[in-house]
């Protein structure tokens, strides 16, 4: 599904990302790991397609297609969603307006028409609840006042509405408390499936108890300098970063 | 000083055919005329005036009308959907078939201007007048010169009244000749009486009609009036309107000010606080496409110690739309512990969209809270990007958050029927492609 080979990044002349190289298959767990500095958020904020990223060498294919050459917008519509390690404030922007506008972009895109509202109110009910969110949220502005848990919430929220073929979070465990962890955990695991992907990307092993990966990469200096299943997320855990550092060192 | 003139003769022909009636409403016509003589219409010179030209009023050839016909279904599809009492006006003259204030509650009384003279009301008599008679610009005189239609507001003391008053104000497509029209609202809020008056400008998409509406307001120790205006007219109109609010020891005046329509705009909103405990809340959007100028000039005079405003006015203006604020809040001598906020926030959609904004403070006092801030820019970059990481296309991303920018405004509006109005009126109105109409609906059915 992506394929992500020999990526070097820079940002404002600095390089990030060393030449990266991971392949995700669909119906696969991704999680990338790494010490504070290490690139972790570059990878997906370029797939994203946010500013400010050159990116030097290398190539990201999704489905067999150029990412980069895809507008920020067709990535989205074509399945890839980033969920923000902090999530913009959008004031005067309901929710409800949100959701609605980008579910009908997505099916746009693929040719169908707007959702009817009844489907559509149905649907939201349905994702809310299992969000464990208030319906008063759909009519407060985009994470205007959110506490952090809300804001994460939030975010899933809207990777349950539009279903994403590869979704990539960005720290969505930061600023949880064990009872948000479970219902953001829940939601993530609710959209495994064969087909699709998820890629996580984490600075602690603690999401990886509650959303299981199918893979662990650890990522240090730019580069993926080792990969293993789960396990090796608990070794993380126990020996720290600096173990990993000195052994590729 | 021809065009001056003109309107006086406009004038003298009309009042020549007038049937007899009480002295002293000769005399303040005939106060106002003179003034307005004497002031002629404000230039560019004019500090107050620099931004706006009004040449073109000035040199246009208004009649009055004769007759308040229209449309019944145009005027129902016009009528903003409220449950509340109203007197509806076309082009200036009152509309009976298209007025209904039945069921009024006690102490109330709304009463069109027309017949409140006829009758020679109390309610006239002594206040009509009043705060347009000294010291205010010329379209005030000669709105003074014409006053004979518009509206009576009295509350008794301590008469609250639930619904909403509206005072509807069509304009419509003359074939020979566009119309102009010089409403007078007067409103007398007795001490802890309590309303909401709605003040609605629209009419026919065609029409080319000058209004030139003055409205004074006053509230009584502890009275409470929320004033929305929502001018929505046609985008060939003139619009001139003047407010003038005076306010007692701890009354409030919230004023809702929306300007989606109009060639030319301009609206003069003062209110005095004389006595303490007295807040006004001045909230404001202006909306301009096309080549609309939009002009609105506010003042506080904070006239007694303990006396508090707040303003917010947001500004939204594209194509080769010219946007006008000037807010100022004055603080008499020895007025203290008083406070005062302002804010002024534009959005550029375009290039060629323009904006002049002035706060000005003039305190003499040494014992105030008093802030303005004033920001014009583009949207929030960061927050486009978050839009489209949604699936959102660029120009969808920028119509939302415009929409958006509008709603904080709009939030403070707790009549769904104005919101929902002006929502719909600034997505609907922005360009084809920013057209998010459908969302707003969406939201509405979720509330039901």
């Amino acid at each position: 599904m992506l394929e992500v080979n020999d990526l070097h990044v820079s940002v404002e002349g600095n390089e990030i990302l060393k030449g990266l190289t991971l392949t995700i298959n669909a119906g696969e767990v991704h999680a990338i790991m790494g010490p504070n500095g290490a690139g972790k958020s570059t990878l997906s904020a370029v797939i994203a397609g946010k500013e400010g990223y050159e990116v030097t060498q290398g190539s990201i294919l999704y489905d067999g297609r150029d990412v980069l050459e895809m507008e920020i917008e067709e990535r989205a519509q074509a399945g890839l969603l980033l969920g923000f390690q902090y999530p913009v404030e959008i004031p005067g922007v309901k929710n409800i307006y949100l959701l609605k506008a980008a579910l009908n972009a997505q099916r746009a895109a693929q040719g169908k028409g707007e959702i009817p509202a009844p489907e559509f109110m149905k649907l939201i009910k349905e994702k809310i609840a299992n969000m464990k969110m208030d319906a008063s949220f759909l009519q407060r502005a985009v994470n205007e006042g959110f506490s952090g848990g809300e804001k994460k919430r939030n975010e899933i929220l809207q990777m349950l509405v539009l279903q994403p073929r590869l979704a990539m979070l960005d720290e969505i465990d930061s600023g949880l408390d064990i009872d948000a962890m479970r219902v953001v955990s829940d939601g993530v695991n609710s959209l495994r499936s064969e087909e699709r992907a998820i890629l996580l990307v984490t600075h602690y092993q603690r999401l990886l108890d509650f959303v299981v990966p199918d893979f662990v990469h650890v990522l240090v200096d730019g580069r993926i300098v080792k990969s293993g299943n789960a396990e090796l997320a608990r070794e993380l855990e126990a020996n720290g970063y600096e173990g990993i550092e000195e052994s590729v060192a | 000083m021809s065009d001056t003139l003109t309107f006086l003769e406009t004038l003298k022909a009309r009042d020549a055919g007038r049937g007899p009636e009480p002295t002293w409403i000769a005399a303040r016509r005939q106060a106002g005329a003179a003034r307005f003589e004497a002031m002629g219409f404000p230039t560019r010179r004019d500090e107050e005036w620099k931004y706006t030209n009004v040449l073109e009023i000035a040199r246009g050839n208004f009649a009055l009308a004769n007759d308040a016909t229209f449309s019944p279904a145009a005027a129902a599809a016009l009528t903003l959907p409220l449950d509340g009492y109203r007197l509806s006006f076309v082009d200036g003259i009152f509309a009976p078939a298209l007025s209904d204030v039945q069921g009024m509650p006690d102490g109330v009384e709304v009463v069109p201007l027309s017949q409140a003279l006829e009758d020679n009301h109390e309610a006239v008599g002594g206040t009509l007048g009043r705060l347009t008679g000294v010291d205010f610009p010329a379209f005030s005189a000669l709105n003074t010169a014409f006053m004979e239609e518009g509206a009576v507001v009295r509350l008794a003391a301590g008469c609250v009244v639930e619904k909403p008053i509206v005072l509807q104000f069509l304009s419509r497509v003359n074939v020979d000749k566009p119309t102009m029209c010089h409403p007078r609202i007067l409103v007398e809020a007795g001490s802890r009486s309590e309303a909401t008056i709605v003040e609605h400008h629209t009419g026919d998409a065609e029409a080319t009609n000058f209004t030139n509406i003055a409205t004074e307001m006053f509230l009584g120790r502890g009275a409470i009036l929320t004033h929305y205006k929502l001018q929505e007219a046609p985008l060939g109109d003139f619009h001139i309107a003047s407010i003038h609010v005076e306010q007692e020891r701890d009354s409030r005046y919230v004023s809702h000010n929306m300007d989606l329509g109009g060639a030319l705009v301009r609206n003069d909103l003062i209110s005095e606080l004389n006595g303490k405990g007295a807040e006004a809340t001045f909230n404001g959007l202006f909306f301009g496409q096309g080549r609309q100028h939009v002009d609105n000039h506010t003042k506080v005079n904070h006239n007694a110690p303990l006396t508090f405003s707040n303003e917010n006015y947001k500004g939204i203006l594209d194509d080769r739309a010219h946007g006008v604020f000037n807010g100022r809040v004055y603080v008499k001598r020895d007025s203290q512990q008083i406070e005062g906020f302002q804010s002024n926030q534009n959005l550029l959609l375009s290039d060629r969209a323009r904006v002049d904004t002035k706060p000005e403070l003039e305190i003499y006092a040494d014992d105030v809270k008093c802030t303005h801030g004033t920001t014009t820019g583009q949207l929030d970059e960061d927050a486009v990007f978050a839009l489209r990481t949604r699936g959102l296309d660029e120009q969808s991303a920028r119509g939302l958050l415009t929409l958006a920018f509008a709603g904080e405004v709009l939030e403070a509006v707790t009549l769904d029927a104005i919101s929902e109005r002006v929502e719909l009126a600034v997505a609907g109105k922005l360009p084809e492609r920013f057209n998010l109409a459908g969302l707003v609906e969406t939201a509405a059915a979720l509330n039901d």
